[in-house]
């Protein structure tokens, strides 16, 4: 029987290991797995490159992960946002490398990594500062750069709805990257608000099927960055 | 955010609701984050307009009553929204396919700086200690068919902020069409900036003397733009 949950988020973050790259879902504060991220703080693994379109706010989820000095690089395309200053701080004084992504290049390298195609050509960035160093070429009329697929060693995602099987179902715009970060990871752990038996979800509604999962956790009530940032909550 | 009335040219609320007359109906629109946010209070009555946020919403209504948003539905600027009927959600591959695909009609956006050619500068004013942030501006501007800017027409300290050329990092070469200000609309045309339409109180040597390029008077059928 195929059965990928797990009875907390403690043991499936248990293999992250020193030096992985791990896309967190999430934008902003809508579909961040706050749960697995405090698990992963709570796990020690460090050297870290995590994907993620910011870099959290407050000194909660994301942001913590960063204030923890787990973090030796981040991928994001937004590493500014409301409450967020743990990120700056680090970057201004050289603690933390940033590779800059337009949000839809990002979006696209973490699709294709998922999908097996390393790499593709897209007009975005050209002629701006981030097209530099960026093999070129002319489809048409128009000029392109060549991107990378983008895939990395775990991904950390949170979820409405789940079954045993890993089949998925999201919250609104809590969507966002997880698809996609679900199909390019090589273990997928994700964080549940509920779980149902397989039969459960309407195949026709499925978002992310089961294929793409590997760990699946219960967090009943998930916490929201913003209130517990507004509570003054620092973590650990 | 005051929004007091200036002394001469129209407020923010007055230049989101003047962008608004030029939206067609039935348009997809993404809006930018700040003023463009404005825009979508002011469609004009019996037009239908389908907002996209680019984190995965087609359908986007106003800020929901106090104490019924929900912090997993927000929009570009992570503000709470609602869905409207008819709404659709979807991830951020799909989200930028319809922008990279040419599917979005129309999309507005504030400017640090445009050129005289449409160049636009809206993400980063390169200083040495800012934390570059582009998030999907340089996608928008390079898959959505027609880009609007709405923007004062200068700083705080008075320069100009449209220019012959953008002395900020480029979010896109040639990509804007129409410029809304306090002061006027403009078009970017193969000629420069031509002017559209003067705000109340001011003439075209008033807002000449603002701008950092030169501006073709206002041409005999004011109805240009794309």
């Amino acid at each position: 029987m195929i059965d990928k949950t797990h009875p907390d988020a403690a043991s499936a973050v248990a293999d992250v290991f020193d030096g992985a790259t791990v896309l967190i879902g999430g934008f902003g504060e809508a579909g961040s797995p706050v749960e697995l991220i405090h698990a992963l703080i709570d796990q020690g693994a460090k050297d870290l490159t995590v994907v993620n379109n910011n870099t959290g706010s407050g000194e909660v989820g994301l942001a913590a992960l960063i204030k923890a000095g787990r973090v030796a690089k981040m991928v994001c395309s937004y590493p500014r946002t409301a409450n967020s200053t743990v990120f700056p701080e680090l970057y201004r004084s050289g603690k933390i490398e940033l590779e800059l992504v337009p949000q839809g290049t990002l979006a696209e390298r973490i699709r294709a990594g998922g999908a097996g195609i390393p790499a593709f050509y897209t007009p975005t960035s050209v002629g701006t500062p981030l097209e530099v160093g960026k093999e070129k070429r002319s489809f048409g009329d128009r000029d392109y750069v060549l991107e990378y697929g983008l895939t990395g060693d775990f991904a950390l995602i949170k979820a409405k709805t789940a079954d045993r099987l890993g089949n998925l179902v999201y919250n609104k715009t809590a969507r966002n990257f997880s698809p996609v970060m679900a199909m390019a990871a090589a273990t997928t752990i994700v964080q549940a608000g509920a779980l149902v038996t397989p039969g459960g979800l309407d195949p026709e509604a499925v978002v992310t099927p089961g294929i793409f999962v590997d760990s699946v956790v219960l967090v009943p009530d998930p916490e929201h960055e913003s209130v517990l940032v507004e509570r003054g909550v620092s973590y650990p | 955010m005051t929004n007091s009335s200036p002394a001469v040219g129209l407020t923010r609320d007055e230049m989101a609701q003047r962008a608004a007359l030029d939206i067609p109906d039935g348009s997809y629109v993404n809006l930018g984050i700040g003023i463009p946010e404005l825009v979508a209070a002011y469609v004009p009555e019996g037009t239908e307009v389908i907002y996209h946020t680019e984190n995965g919403l087609l359908g986007m209504g106003p800020s929901p009553q106090p104490g019924l948003g929900d912090p997993e539905l927000i929009n570009a600027g992570k503000r709470q929204v609602t869905a409207l009927d008819g709404a659709a959600f979807f991830h951020h591959a799909d989200s930028f396919a319809m922008i990279r695909g040419g599917h979005i009609d129309l999309c507005v956006l504030g400017a640090l700086q445009v050129s005289e050619s449409g160049d636009l500068a809206n993400w980063s004013t390169g200083a040495p200690d800012a934390i570059p942030a582009v998030g999907g501006a340089m996608d928008l501007v390079a898959g959505v068919r027609s880009i609007r800017v709405i923007t004062q027409h200068t700083t705080r300290s008075g320069e100009p902020k449209l220019v012959k050329s953008c002395s900020y990092p480029l979010t896109g070469p040639a990509v804007v069409g129409r410029i809304y200000t306090d002061l006027a609309v403009i078009d970017v045309t193969s000629d420069g900036f031509q002017l559209v339409e003067l705000a109340a109180g001011v003439d075209l040597a008033y807002v000449q003397e603002r701008t950092g390029a030169d501006l073709k008077p206002i041409a005999i059928h004011p109805h240009g733009g794309d």
